[in-house]
């Protein structure tokens, strides 16, 4: 699959999670820029695993891991969604 | 497991009221945010003078009341808080030197929010040894909060007391089918305390983790006695924060009301919350069935018990 093919499905994840603007960065932290916090946060590694077909292990449950759309990217890419 | 009752539960929380308006007005924050990210309206503080061992055994005496039964019934004590001072002996000890118990075992459990749900497990597999088990969460969370200056972002969160609870080999309300308990080291700095510095919580970790791992350790218990999360009449869990007890529910696909809360208006009392919720949820004259006790706190620390009305 392309990659940005799935990156739009990641910022759609984005957009069903939050109202508030993407950022233009992808490098810029999605927690401060305020786009999650601490209770959409599960919602998007839930969101996560239904889109891609991936399971986010225990261990894997770092906010770190997720803080970018850069991270995201490079996790989904690693476990190959 | 061994065969063993859960007869009464007990509570004491502090006179002293602490409205979000009062704590806001210090943190420069306003009781709408505090109550908007934890669901939290006022929590109680016990006085300066009262300490974690004063409130078990206040919470102890109720258990008592509603159990029927005095002191020297007991075979032995557990006593989880996250909050005692430093160094030893620790509250148990002086629990049962309040409750006038001379040579009745009890021992400590030095755990915060999943404290009293080890002591239940722990107790359910040592009726048939010493009898009637006493299991105690206890905290003076403001002590904590007074150890050091107050971070907004936790210092909304906690209040102080103490809940009960009487486990038995003798048959009783609530026979225990089954529990499971689970522990995780890697992420033990995310939320931590050690009397020298502010308590240390990464939210972000905290909220992810818990809540993936209170509804898994659910499922867990629920599975292995083959018994649907929609067959359970209650889940009585650590009062942590109210968005966290919704997406429990969610996740467990049962109705929010199901949950019993409670954290409006005691906040987070740690180790106790989960026996609090469970005194308050008896009273209302339960409806029989499957019931649910869950927590998970610093460590990280996690599991479920799951009782059956009799």
């Amino acid at each position: 699959m392309a990659d940005s093919t799935r990156r739009q499905r990641l910022l759609g994840i984005l957009k069903t999670i939050t109202d508030k603007p993407i950022p233009a960065d992808d490098e810029e932290s999605l927690f401060e820029s305020g786009l999650l916090d601490s209770f959409a946060l599960p919602d998007l590694v839930s969101a996560l695993e239904a889109e891609f077909a991936i399971k986010v292990p225990d261990r894997d449950l770092n906010p770190r891991k997720f803080d970018s759309i850069a991270r995201i990217e490079t996790y989904l890419e690693e476990h190959g969604a | 497991m061994s065969t063993a009752f859960l007869h009464a539960f007990g509570a004491h929380l502090p006179d002293r009221v602490v409205t979000n308006a009062e704590i806001a007005a210090r943190l420069g924050r306003t009781p709408d945010w505090i109550e908007s990210v934890s669901g939290i309206r006022e929590r109680r503080w016990a006085a300066p003078e009262t300490g974690v061992a004063d409130l078990a055994v206040a919470a102890a005496q109720d258990c008592f009341e509603r159990a029927g039964i005095d002191a020297p019934t007991l075979g032995l004590v557990i006593v989880a808080s996250g909050s005692a001072p430093p160094g030893f002996p620790g509250p148990a000890a002086g629990v049962v030197a309040l409750l006038g118990l001379e040579g009745t075992p009890a021992f400590d459990l030095p755990m915060a929010s999943a404290g009293s749900l080890f002591g239940l497990v722990l107790a359910s597999q040592l009726t048939e040894r010493f009898g009637d088990v006493l299991v105690i969460g206890a905290e003076k969370m403001s002590a904590i909060l007074d150890a050091a200056p107050l971070d907004p972002n936790t210092a909304i969160l906690f209040g102080d007391g103490a809940g009960a609870a009487l486990v038995s080999s003798r048959p009783g309300r609530w026979k225990i089918l089954d529990a499971v308990l689970h522990s995780d080291g890697q992420f033990r700095d995310d939320l931590a305390f050690d009397w020298a510095s502010p308590l240390r919580m990464n939210g972000l970790t905290v909220i992810l983790q818990a809540s993936r791992k209170l509804p898994s350790a659910i499922e867990e218990v629920l599975a292995r006695q083959g018994i649907a999360a929609q067959d359970v009449t209650a889940f009585l869990l650590h009062q942590a924060n109210q968005n966290l007890l919704v997406r429990v529910a969610k996740a467990l696909n049962v109705p929010p009301e199901r949950v019993f809360s409670n954290v409006a208006r005691y906040g987070n009392t740690s180790s106790a919350s989960m026996l609090i919720a469970a005194a308050e949820w008896s009273r209302e004259n339960p409806a029989p069935g499957p019931v649910i006790f869950s927590a998970f706190g610093a460590g990280f620390h996690w599991g479920a018990l799951l009782a059956q009305s009799v």
